[in-house]
């Protein structure tokens, strides 16, 4: 049966099982916009800002674990889609762009809204495609989708010139096999090594003083039960990076909660004082590691990733085992139970127990509460109450950020989705709606910055259209927050070009876009608006909470710097309580 | 040694492992990649090795035996560390099919040259020629004041042909870059050139 480009695009879309695309409509893609608005099949949500779109696609991603998609025009609407495709590739969160191109003949001639696509997006995809003839555009499509959605997940981008959305074809869709069978090159290794498997056991089973140090490829496995299992089968804490976050539970008595720059004192001294190391779908991240060669310098590394690339980049390991993360745990229990899971010295293990329990006494997570002024910290746990620590969390990017990581506990994956890698401000809102559409059921939470909401604040009206009862936190400080701590921890207070106490009326903006507006200026205020803000269900309510402006993130560990130099929650240096540690 | 991290002993090592990075031999690799001949490979290729920070010395491609398979010889130096991570990165590109660093194991290396010699005296030709001759290479253009000649060989036997053609003049010239190939293990045992 012959049918144009366009809908064989949205023939194959559906075929993906796609429900939703985010996008913007414009003269390359109008075929498809109007093959969909023919077909009905699919639901859109209309972004005001292309980039609104592509935070929308991988917040709805995150969120439920499919594959998001967004879809643009060519020109402004492909390059102002580029960082959200960088931000999901750093993060590895599975998308699939279509954008618009000009018709093939005119392909490299400057034309109107033209920019080559994939030449800009070829190191921020995990690949790309320029279809050239219709009878490859399911095939393209598919290969994108299965591409997007196994081994490290990634953005894939699909330019479609216009006049292929125009023509006639009569092409079938083609299988799954025939999709596997045209990318002879591409073959994710899922099992793990078993020798290597073996090896892990051993080490495990010898190790004095084990850590778990979980990340994003946990989350993406599904790999909690397993987590959970191996953790409190061999007793080994637990620590996760911003990714990793809920992969296991926080308020689980191994958990250390999160690690790194601003990761917590204990899981910080446990990951610096370990022998053994487990490194679970992370990638030693520059957040993560700090000083590299100060960096659990006792331990020995065991890595589980699907990505080889990933093994020995930054830091090289003992024991790299490539593949799946939840396989590989499976395989590692069975393994461990056939030898008994025996711990070779249980007394080393429990001392090492007794001190991380020493070490949370020591350090919590902890801030000096205000009776006067909000406090940020204060603002999250009150979300953290008023939820039950049952909503999903989406951070824009910056000191709120942190807090939010902070002082909500995490307890299923999921539930924290973060720009982690690319640390995209602006990425909260938009990410956050995606994610509500995805997850209706859910109750989502966007914690936001001034500085990063004000980034993408024009989606609040993409919200109020869709009817998406998105809650917005922002904790206005009225700085470039982060960015102001780091003047002040590392360039002597000088504040250079980080004061935004000029910002719009933000319960005037959410009710001049049709949002429910809220604002707190006194501590008593602040649990008094979120219940308010809990009874609406049919639109986006923002928050406005106006907090003590030079409140720091901390703990933190300088960049550049190893854990034992952490500055504390009292501001104070780490060093003279970290004599009695390794090094 | 024995030191303690509050109640617990604990047995440390002195010095810490050192896991720094980026710290291999720095010297010249040949990598071999094998590619699907897809619109646009070559330009991924290249983009992944420069976005590493790495300049690619050489890069020559052709079609292999199989249709739409090419074969690509990449020269570049780096660190031994940041090459292993290239390959692996390139190991995860789409249309790559096998990529391998054959540096270290025994290969065959060859490079096409042509070049353009001023030869405007009979005895600068004579002098040329024999040159010519010793490198087994070929005159393939002449015209009254220059001599083409064309030459295969590895880098060192082309470097030293370029080295004793330099004196007379050179006016122009072209490489092809490494073409390399692994050697099967019974030739490396006979070791034959």
């Amino acid at each position: 049966m012959s049918r144009k480009g366009a809908d064989i695009v949205i023939e194959t879309l559906k075929e993906e099982g796609v429900d939703v695309i985010f996008g913007l409509p414009g003269g390359a893609i109008m075929e498809v916009y109007d093959a969909l608005y023919r077909d009905g099949g699919i639901k859109h949500i209309l972004a005001r800002h292309e980039q609104g779109a592509g935070h929308m696609a991988e917040g709805y991603a995150k969120a439920t674990g499919k594959v998001g998609v967004a879809m643009t025009t060519s020109g402004p609407g492909a390059t102002n889609i580029v960082t959200p495709i960088a931000d999901a590739y750093m993060d590895s969160v599975p998308m699939v762009v279509i954008t618009g191109q000009v018709p093939t003949h005119m392909i490299g001639n400057d034309a109107f809204q033209e920019v080559d696509i994939v030449g800009i997006t070829r190191p921020i995809t995990k690949h790309n495609f320029l279809v050239r003839n219709i009878d490859e555009l399911p095939l393209i499509i598919r290969k994108a989708f299965y591409i997007a959605s196994t081994g490290r997940p990634g953005p894939v981008l699909v330019d479609i010139p216009k006049d292929i959305t125009q023509q006639l074809s009569d092409v079938k869709i083609p299988s799954l096999e025939e999709v596997k069978k045209a990318l002879p090159g591409y073959k994710p290794h899922t099992e793990g090594n078993i020798q290597q498997i073996k090896k892990a056991v051993k080490l495990i089973m010898e190790a004095k003083r084990p850590v778990l140090y979980v990340g994003g490829g946990a989350v993406n496995a599904e790999a909690q039960e397993e987590l959970i299992e191996l953790a409190e089968l061999m007793k080994i804490p637990v620590a996760t990076t911003t990714q990793g976050k809920g992969a296991f539970p926080e308020n689980h008595p191994l958990a250390l909660r999160m690690l790194g720059m601003h990761g917590t004192y204990y899981a910080n001294m446990a990951v610096y004082n370990s022998d053994l190391l487990i490194a679970v779908g992370a990638r030693f991240d520059d957040r993560v590691t700090g000083k590299i060669d100060e960096f659990a310098p006792d331990a020995k590394i065991i890595h589980i990733d699907i990505d080889p690339a990933s093994i020995s980049k930054n830091i090289i390991v003992d024991v790299p085992i490539v593949g799946d993360v939840k396989i590989v745990l499976r395989k590692l229990i069975n393994e461990l139970k056939r030898k008994g899971a025996k711990v070779t010295h249980p007394e080393e293990r429990e001392k090492w127990l007794e001190q991380i329990e020493k070490w949370k006494k020591l350090h919590p997570l902890t801030y000096k509460n205000s009776k006067k002024v909000i406090k940020p910290q204060y603002v999250i746990e009150q979300i953290y109450e008023v939820t039950n620590g049952d909503a999903i969390i989406v951070p824009g990017v910056g000191q709120h950020q942190m807090w939010a990581a902070m002082f909500y506990k995490y307890s299923y994956p999921r539930q924290f989705l973060n720009s982690g890698g690319l640390g995209t401000m602006g990425f909260g809102l938009p990410a956050g709606i995606g994610a509500k559409i995805g997850r209706p059921e859910k109750e989502v939470f966007v914690i936001d910055g001034d500085g990063s909401f004000v980034m993408t604040m024009q989606e609040i009206i993409t919200a109020v259209q869709y009817r998406v009862p998105v809650k917005v936190a922002i904790v206005n400080n009225a700085y470039l927050g982060m960015v102001r701590q780091w003047q002040e921890l590392f360039y002597s207070k000088r504040y250079s070009e980080v004061d935004l106490s000029l910002q719009p009326d933000f319960v005037k903006l959410a009710e001049a876009m049709g949002a429910v507006g809220f604002r707190a200026e006194k501590p008593k205020e602040v649990r008094e608006i979120l219940e308010e803000a809990m009874k609406v269900e049919d639109r986006p309510v923002i928050m406005d909470f106006v907090v003590d402006r030079e409140e720091n993130v901390l703990p933190m560990v300088p960049p550049g710097k190893s854990y034992k130099d952490m500055i504390l929650e009292d501001g104070r240096g780490a060093e003279a309580e970290t004599m009695y540690l390794v090094g | 040694m024995a030191d303690t991290v509050g109640g617990a002993e604990i047995t440390v090592a002195k010095s810490p492992r050192l896991r720094q990075t980026r710290k291999g031999q720095v010297r010249k690799h040949i990598i071999n990649v094998k590619v699907r001949n897809e619109i646009g490979v070559l330009a991924r290729i290249a983009t992944l090795i420069a976005g590493k920070g790495y300049n690619i010395e050489s890069l020559s491609v052709g079609e292999t035996h199989e249709p739409g398979i090419s074969r690509m010889t990449i020269e570049v130096v780096g660190d031994d560390i940041v090459i292993d991570q290239v390959v692996k990165q390139l190991r995860k590109l789409i249309d790559t099919l096998k990529v391998r660093d054959i540096t270290d194991v025994p290969h065959v290396e060859r490079e096409l040259v042509l070049v353009k010699v001023h030869t405007p005296t009979s005895r600068a030709r004579d002098e040329v020629l024999r040159i010519v001759e010793i490198f087994r290479g070929k005159i393939v253009d002449v015209s009254p004041e220059t001599y083409t000649i064309e030459v295969t060989g590895d880098e060192e036997k082309i470097n030293a042909m370029l080295e004793l053609l330099k004196p007379f003049g050179i006016k122009e010239m072209a490489r092809t870059g490494k073409v390399a190939m692994r050697r099967e293990l019974f030739i490396e045992e006979g070791n034959l050139e």
